[in-house]
């Protein structure tokens, strides 16, 4: 000890270096074996395009020929056509989805949290939805949605759910939304409860309203919860893949995602294309994750021109 | 502080979404083994689909038994059989010789013969000339036997013989244009009323393949010719799928049944909410069911699919057994297979899980007949059936044939567009390169 503390700073500064290298070195090791190795590999696949067949055996070719960007300049083309209805139809599934799940989320909190009797009952029974695989749930749905099922029953007219069309997009949305609320649900809740009461309490004191309290007490606290679920939800549904597949079937032009297609490609044996849809994909969702993060930061930072740094500082800190 | 959290967080989240997304990209590549005869004895791996009936056990059971020293592992696979075949194709990328004996549908021989990942089989070894002669045909890749036929299956026509004999119809359907005309009579009943004429598998999936191929084959065309050659830009085929079109327009198939698969269609046949069905015949003991289950028990019966301008033709379905080229211990696994497609094991499969024979005598056996009585009609049904357009690419092949097909049905496309698109996709993906 008495050692380590004759040493120059600088030395002592180089010393813990190496010792922080070495503690994070058993997470880089795990983090390059199952995130580094797979992302490179799947680049490095979707430069090779499909097996031809030899015509005159008949037999597939033994390798898979190097075609460099060909599976992405592909894309361009007619033949990208796919490509482009899925990434539209991934934005879209995810833009519904997600502003829908937020709404009822943060209702469902709001009771979740103002409910005294029966407050464990309330909760349970918003959460069951989200408990249940979502392979399952979109079998359930499925049912519901059928001809002659439920959704059937209690709309006016016949409407063929799983058949091509808007419908399908909004099943889906549907059946989501019922699933997934209530994780934004319980991710708000979790704000909410660290809100101090007195804050509130102030604010009614004062003289605000129900809802002028929510406005400019409750939701501006409750923002850095609600991002944390929306960046979740966001990342989420643009990989959104079992649901669509389940509920409405493979190859549906109206519900099919960009995961489904990089599935379809892969399933057909042509892992270059496959991984080439993979990367977009990837890269799409890193995009949008990335500028999340920087609205989140720049928010923060904006504020604090204004003036209310300290204040924001701590509301942060109290939701972190 | 709060930015630099969230950012670990989202690192995190896109790491995850990493590896989610990646994992599908496997690494392909690298020449499989080829085979070098059957040698070598020893315990091996049968993979197939799940066993639903239990029959498949007891039979691994009775080899295991008379063969100690060459025992035989059962490995179930999932019931879908999409995921059974991405599993043999896991395994034939990773050249495991974890699996010797494979279950394969029929539809995928030419895909896992031309990928080399099956051995050819003797064909003297297999008697052939006692099987049903176009599942001989669904079991080769250019001439070459790559497996041995397990099990059969064909389309039949289930009809309602009291709504029929109440019109005064002695004999069902052989051509489209009398299922017509005869819809025509038995909706006109009063015992019929709000019931619908006709329903197949329209759903845009497997069965879509299997029904438009069943229309253009019935109206004389073919979807590939013997050569290989895609043929839906014709005459015969735009015939066929206009029998479809047509159905639907004129409301003789019901709105919903473009939702339809097996199970749906199963619901409402039973119901008695159609008097014609095309069907597998797995619906023949279902719909017979007298605990009230089925509304029509004892008011129905089959007959071969009709046609254009006579009787129609099938797909064929099945399943087949085939080597791994993998495989370790192959001698074992060719005596294996050719005990699980014996004679005697398929009147234990049709017996126990009403599993449709492939030999030719046990069609004609009065005793299974008698407990099974759609069998002289599935035989004929077999005997024309086709087994689907064999190509290696059979994934993408069904995938257009379905996009196309759903397109035309559903008024997106006129028939003629939808099959001169279906034939430039078709000439792509049977191209080769």
């Amino acid at each position: 000890m008495t050692a380590v503390l004759s040493r120059p700073p600088s030395d002592r500064r180089a010393g813990s270096a190496r010792l922080g290298a070495l503690l994070v070195a058993p997470t880089v090791l795990v983090l390059a074996v199952v995130v580094a190795y797979p992302t490179v590999q799947a680049v490095w696949q979707s430069l090779y395009g499909a097996r031809g067949i030899d015509p005159e055996s008949g037999f597939v070719d033994d390798t898979e020929p190097f075609v460099g960007l060909d599976n992405y300049a592909v894309l361009f083309t007619s033949a990208g056509d796919r490509f482009w209805n899925a990434l539209a139809n991934t934005v879209f599934l995810t833009g519904t989805s997600v502003a829908l799940e937020i709404v009822l989320g943060v209702g469902m909190a709001l009771i979740m949290h103002q409910a005294l009797r029966g407050r464990g009952l309330v909760r349970a029974g918003i959460l069951i939805p989200w408990a249940i695989p979502t392979a399952i749930v979109a079998l359930l749905w499925r049912w519901i949605f059928n001809a002659d099922g439920l959704a059937n029953a209690i709309l006016p007219g016949q409407v063929l759910w799983t058949s091509e069309g808007l419908h399908a997009k909004l099943a889906v949305v549907f059946a989501d939304v019922w699933k997934t609320a209530p994780f934004v649900g319980l991710l708000v809740l979790a704000g909410l409860q660290v809100i101090p009461k007195e804050v509130d309490e102030a604010a009614r004191v004062d003289g605000a309203g129900s809802w002028r309290r929510l406005r400019s007490i409750t939701l501006p606290l409750v923002k850095p919860a609600l991002l944390v679920a929306v960046l979740f939800r966001v990342l989420d549904a643009l990989r959104m893949f079992d649901m669509p597949y389940v509920l409405i079937g493979a190859r549906k032009e109206s519900v099919e995602t960009l995961s489904m297609l990089a599935h379809d490609e892969a399933s057909n044996v042509r892992f270059g294309p496959g991984a080439a849809y993979a990367v977009i994909l990837f890269v799409f969702v890193f995009l949008v994750a990335f500028a999340f993060v920087k609205l989140l930061g720049a928010d923060v930072v904006g504020d604090a021109g204004k003036g209310v740094r300290s204040r924001k500082t701590r509301r942060a800190k109290v939701i972190a | 502080m709060h930015t630099t959290r969230a950012r670990i967080a989202a690192g995190a989240l896109t790491a995850a979404v990493v590896v989610g997304l990646t994992s599908c990209a496997s690494a392909g590549g690298g020449a499989p083994a080829r085979g070098g005869g059957f040698e070598g004895r020893g315990p091996i791996n049968y993979v197939a689909g799940k066993d639903v009936s239990g029959t498949f056990r007891g039979v691994v059971d009775q080899w295991n038994r008379e063969h100690p020293d060459e025992k035989v592992t059962f490995v179930e696979l999932p019931e879908q059989s999409d995921q059974q075949r991405q599993q043999h194709i896991q395994n034939a990328q990773t050249r495991s010789d974890a699996n010797a004996v494979i279950a394969l549908d029929v539809v995928w021989t030419a895909e896992f013969a031309a990928n080399r990942w099956i051995e050819p089989l003797p064909e003297e070894q297999f008697p052939l000339d006692q099987t049903l002669p176009p599942v001989v045909e669904g079991a080769k890749y250019r001439g070459v036997l790559y497996a041995a036929p397990a099990w059969a299956d064909g389309g039949l026509l289930f009809y309602r013989t009291d709504l029929l004999a109440e019109a005064g119809i002695d004999k069902p359907p052989t051509t489209w244009a009398r299922l017509r005309s005869q819809c025509g009579q038995v909706l006109a009943l009063p015992n019929a009323a709000g019931m619908s004429c006709y329903a197949g598998q329209f759903e845009k999936y497997e069965g879509l393949t299997v029904n438009f191929a069943e229309a253009v084959q019935s109206a004389g065309g073919a979807i590939v010719d013997e050569n290989g050659k895609p043929t839906v830009d014709t005459p015969q085929a735009k015939r066929g799928l206009d029998f479809l079109v047509d159905g639907f327009k004129s409301g003789l198939i019901p709105r919903p049944a473009i939702t339809f698969q097996e199970e749906q269609g199963r619901q409402a046949f039973q119901k008695g909410q159609l008097v014609f069905h095309r069907q597998w015949p797995y619906q023949h003991a279902l719909a017979s069911k007298t605990d009230g289950s089925s509304a029509v028990a004892g008011k129905f019966d089959v007959a071969p699919l009709p046609g254009a301008d006579g009787p129609g033709s099938s797909s064929l379905g099945g399943w087949n057994l085939a080597v791994s080229s993998f495989a370790k211990n192959k001698a074992t696994a060719l005596d294996f297979v050719k005990y699980m497609t014996s004679a005697q094991r398929q009147r234990q499969n049709l017996e126990a899980a009403s599993l449709a024979p492939t030999y030719t005598s046990l069609y004609d056996d009065p005793e299974l007949v008698r407990a099974f009585p759609y069998l002289p009609t599935l035989k004929a049904s077999i005997m024309t059936a086709q087994p689907r357009p064999r190509v290696v690419r059979y994934g993408d092949a069904a995938g257009a044939i379905q996009d196309e097909a759903y397109a035309a049905l559903t008024g997106v496309k006129s028939s003629e567009a939808a099959l001169a698109d279906l034939q430039g996709r078709l000439d792509k993906i049977t191209g080769g390169r």
